[in-house]
């Protein structure tokens, strides 16, 4: 049939049609990158991106709504420049940038829309809206941006910028897309899923032209948005407004809260910023002014700074040896210099005593008693075995671990183990006199201000305390708060020990810290130093105020400030004056504040 | 009576089979690039392109009726003058003609447009087997070489002057025939070569790198053969005419104008052009790929229907075949084109008469040429050409004549018998 020549002509077809089938194979069947751009072509995907909720201070005024911004959108295929440095100037933009944008464009598609210049603002917009029509292949998109009507509170708030390539990978739900904005700190990220809201996306065919050729799948996969959450937060504006004014110039911070409810009215971190610069077209240059800032003013020092906490934390041991039966009101211990540093008091003195003196030697002697109990013969073993009693006892006031605020990043701050010990000096190597530091708080000891200001509200609570928070509904909805929020938790201290403790505080004032005495209003209160081995030591109050019907909770840092009584009382005073008057009468104290020489 | 029963009986019907299998494939695929799910219209609406087709399609089985009822001397008696009246038709084309996509390649006959290098294929195919049909004719001569090449050439030139660049090479077909009827074979080694060094010039930007391989082949040759002065002297001109060719066929490429080179280009790199040919190409290769093993469905496609290939019902329509059918429907068709073709071999083979084998060889040559060339440039292999894919393309020209070309050859087989009769 097939012979010599024609054999190779028949042979030659049959190649043919191989190697064509074959090429076939290779870009339908194997290779699945083709349909991935044929649907990038054909499928437009119109996302419908929801309000973010807004954001109530706890008397329902405004702290975070949305404002309207403009992108600039660009179809590679139409657009086309004569001139490109006109372009800039009328933008504003690099060259640089326009290009750089501009191809990534192209990179994703043709003849889809990308963005070209982000997030222009109202007032942008209105000078180059004249001039759009001019340029084909441009159309402009609104979305809408975080504001503030006041410049407070920017670390508890946050901000909200574009998804990061690890954030997406992270997410689990496929809920976000790359350029999608998502709350990176504070409230906007913690209470990312309510405030976010839903986005719908619809689906739909287009022709190499763009025009709309109906649903994809008859709109099947299609999903309809629902608006963000608003959110009423425990802040009460206009005192984190006053803390805030109080704080300027220095460096610390201040966290009030209800003790009845562990609500948060106050959360400063000193030095702050505007929160209206993180947003639109200037983020990605204001975030690296405010990142590269020698006084970090995005470090959220309430919750992520640690101290150690100084003679405040002589309370804690009062209670803990009450509870345990070591102590009674009337264990007297002499001032006895010779074991720890202390300052000119009477002597001896009991428990009250050793509080509104704030005694170091007290403390040693005290403290002694707590850890060396004698349950072992060997002085290691019982110091050892001591030690993580009283850890535990600690750690029911909050401290060494997270409180678990309603924010990302907090640390626990750390009260040493006998494992700590043991890694540092060996096993059986250490002993009281190794230790006895951490009975005035200092040692391997660190707190957060955070976690100060709850011990505040646990004295002023005779005991319990609810996790501080900063979010009181979502949505008009008390009861959607997290549960935890609404757990009453205990510091394992009978009620009855705190009567003497809350007397003691109320008297130290006029001991430590005279000027934040109020004449009508009983403040209770404990100053501290935190030792900075940099330089100045921290000065550190907390207190809470009425003391017959605690409404306020109150720690205030302020670092280099030297001596507690000084800048950190006064502050606090304040602020207490603030909160429970809506005014204030001292101006004076204001004045000493503000002025005072405690300045970064 | 019986005559007739015989006759029926000498039809090739498999032919005929393969014929209407793939008008029919190629009709179903216009509707659906044309297909607008917002707007239906039905498959027979004269108004689109697939009602018109089919009326292409009526009128094509009218040629073929008359093909098979006209007397079969008609072709080989008309055979020189039909090739004659074809090229003053194109010779006269650049002037008369209309002009559309830069190109004065139509005539206008009221609603219809005709394009007569469609045509002058068959009359071209018709004057090569009266050409060499002749005992004393002998290719292995360089003089009757001359004589088919002219022949093939004179429409050549003609088209180049429209100027449409895929119609012309399409004559370069007629050399599966020539070879077929015994055109020397070095020529073909020689041919394949070149197109092989062709390829590899292009591919390779580093002019260094070819250089050196050429280089080493040269030395490989040397080093290998027996070491007289022959072989040394004469692989050594081989490699220099090589390197000589690379140089050339670089200067060549780069001389030609932006948007021939971008076609050869873009077979190496799609991103040369993206918006003009590599537009064409990148378009196509995603609508056909897109299809998977089983194709998006029967006027489920996306890529044709919304206009991302160009051209999608001419000279793209096997895209629209490779999204909506998939591997499975590429391989159907390409099965039946290669059916067809290896039948059409059988069939000329069969002949009596070198004429008839000769134009079944001629047939065999354009129809592979455009299949092959058609579905190769839809899948990158093969720079964009503007030539019809048979029998599939929407178009009166492209059916017709292809329809003419491939029906005068049944008519032939047909009468095999009769034709031995006669001489």
């Amino acid at each position: 049939m097939y012979t010599g020549r024609s054999l190779v002509v028949a042979v030659s077809i049959g190649v043919i049609a191989m190697v064509l089938l074959g090429k076939l194979f290779l870009i339908q069947v194997a290779d699945d990158s083709y349909l991935r751009k044929a649907e990038r072509n054909a499928i437009q995907r119109v996302v419908d991106h929801p309000y973010r909720g807004l954001v109530y201070d706890r008397n329902n005024a405004l702290m975070v709504f949305n404002d309207p911004v403009f992108d600039l959108m660009v179809i590679p295929k139409d657009f086309s420049l004569k001139d490109t440095s006109r372009f800039c100037t009328l933008f504003d933009i690099e060259k640089t940038y326009l290009i750089e944008n501009f191809n990534a464009a192209k990179e994703y598609s043709w003849v889809k829309p990308s963005p070209l210049i982000k997030q222009i603002s109202k007032e942008d917009f209105a000078k180059v809206q004249d001039f759009l029509i001019d340029y084909k292949g441009l159309f402009v998109m609104t979305r809408s941006v975080r504001s503030y009507p006041q410049s407070a509170a920017a670390n508890a708030l946050g901000y909200i910028g574009e998804i990061s390539g690890p954030q997406l990978s992270q997410d689990k739900s496929g809920y976000y897309v790359q350029g999608d904005y998502v709350g990176q700190s504070g409230l906007e990220s913690y209470y990312e899923p309510e405030l976010r809201g839903r986005k719908g996306v619809k689906y739909k065919l287009v022709n190499v032209r763009g025009i709309e050729k109906g649903a994809f799948k008859n709109g099947d996969l299609d999903t309809i948005s629902f608006p963000g959450e608003n959110l009423q937060s425990t802040i009460d504006l206009n005192l984190q407004l006053y803390g805030e004014h109080l704080m300027e110039g220095k460096r610390g911070s201040v966290v009030a809260i209800e003790p009845k409810t562990g609500e948060i009215l106050t959360i400063i971190s000193s030095p702050t910023y505007d929160p209206n610069v993180l947003k639109g077209a200037k983020f990605g240059q204001n975030y690296e002014i405010l990142n590269s800032d020698q006084e970090k003013p995005l470090f959220n020092r309430p919750i992520m700074a640690m101290y150690p906490p100084g003679s405040i934390f002589k309370i804690v041991q009062s209670l803990i040896g009450l509870q345990e039966g070591i102590l009674t009101p009337n264990t007297t211990f002499s001032c006895n210099k010779a074991l720890v540093n202390c300052h000119n008091h009477p002597s001896p003195v009991n428990l009250f005593g050793a509080i509104r003196n704030s005694c170091n030697p007290y403390y040693h002697q005290a403290f002694r008693q707590i850890i060396n109990q004698d349950i072992s013969s060997n002085t290691y073993t019982d110091t050892q075995i001591g030690l993580d009693k009283w850890r535990a006892d600690v750690l029911k006031f909050g401290l060494g671990n997270r409180l678990g605020i309603d924010m990302h990043g907090e640390k626990g701050g750390s009260i040493p183990s006998s494992e700590l010990y043991n890694r540092i000096y060996g096993e059986g190597r250490w002993k009281y006199s190794t230790i006895y530091s951490l009975s005035i708080g200092q040692g391997e000891m660190l707190v957060t201000p955070l976690q100060m200001a709850n011990l505040a509200a646990i004295f002023a609570n005779k005991g319990f305390f609810y996790t501080p928070h900063l979010i009181k509904s979502i949505n008009g909805d008390a009861s959607r708060i997290p549960e935890k929020f609404k757990r009453k938790r205990d510091s394992g201290i009978d009620a009855g020990h705190f009567d003497m403790v809350q007397n003691a505080m109320v008297e130290a004032l006029s001991g430590t810290a005279t000027r934040a005495i109020m004449t009508d209003i009983t403040i209770a209160g404990k100053t501290g130093t935190a030792q900075n081995p940099a330089g100045e030591d921290h000065s550190v109050f907390i207190a809470f105020a009425p003391k017959e019907d605690p409404k306020i909770a109150i720690a205030v840092y302020v670092e280099n400030a030297g001596w507690g009584g000084r800048a950190a009382a006064s502050t606090a005073s304040l602020l207490i004056e603030k909160y429970l008057t809506g005014g204030i009468d001292r101006p004076q104290l204001e004045d000493y504040v503000l002025k005072g020489e405690f300045i970064y | 009576m019986r005559q007739k029963n015989t006759y029926f009986h000498t039809i090739d019907w498999v032919t005929i089979g393969f014929y209407f299998a793939l008008v029919f494939m190629g009709w179903l695929n216009i509707y659906a690039a044309v297909y607008d799910e917002q707007n239906a219209t039905s498959i027979f609406d004269f108004s689109i392109n697939s009602g018109k087709q089919l009326i292409w399609i009526g009128t094509s089985i009218l040629l073929i009726i008359i093909i098979m009822v006209a007397d079969y001397r008609l072709f080989h008696n008309l055979s020189l003058i039909l090739y004659i009246l074809f090229v003053i038709i194109l010779f006269l084309t650049p002037f008369i003609g209309k002009e559309i996509n830069g190109q004065r390649a139509w005539f206008e006959l009221g609603i219809f447009r005709l394009q007569p290098a469609e045509f002058t294929k068959f009359a071209t195919a018709l004057a090569l087997a009266k050409l060499m049909e002749s005992q004393s004719f002998d290719l292995g001569k360089i003089k009757d070489q001359m004589k088919a090449l002219g022949l093939i050439g004179l429409p050549i030139f003609l088209i180049l002057l429209q100027p449409d660049t895929g119609t012309a090479m399409v004559y370069s077909a007629f050399f599966i025939m020539l070879y077929r009827e015994g055109m020397p074979q070095r020529y073909y080694i020689i041919g394949l070569s070149l197109i092989g060094l062709s390829i590899i010039t292009l591919a390779i930007e580093n002019n260094l790198y070819l250089f050196g391989g050429i280089g080493v082949l040269t030395l490989a040759f040397i080093t290998l053969s027996k070491k007289t002065w022959r072989n040394i002297l004469g692989f050594g001109f081989m490699g220099i005419i090589m390197a000589a060719y690379a140089l050339s066929l670089d200067y060549v490429v780069e001389k030609l104008p932006d948007h021939q080179q971008n076609r050869i280009m873009v077979l190496f790199d799609p991103d040369v052009d993206p918006l003009g040919v590599g537009w064409n190409v990148t378009q196509s290769k995603i609508a056909i790929g897109s299809g998977g093993l089983l194709g998006k469905g029967y006027l489920e496609g996306t890529q044709t229907k919304f206009d991302f290939v160009p051209e999608q019902h001419t000279d793209f329509i096997f895209c629209t075949l490779g999204e909506e059918f998939g591997w499975i429907g590429s391989f159907v068709m390409i099965a039946l084109f290669a059916g067809l073709l290896l039948r059409l071999v059988f069939l000329a083979e069969r002949q009596k008469t070198r004429f008839s084998r000769i134009y079944g060889y001629c047939v065999v040559s354009l129809l592979l040429f455009h299949f092959t060339i058609n579905i190769a440039m839809t899948i990158g292999l093969f720079p964009v050409v503007g030539i019809p894919l048979p029998f599939f393309s929407y178009g009166g020209s492209s059916l017709w004549s292809f329809t003419i070309l491939l029906f005068v050859f049944v008519k032939l087989d047909s009468n095999r018998i009769e034709i031995l009769g006669r001489s």
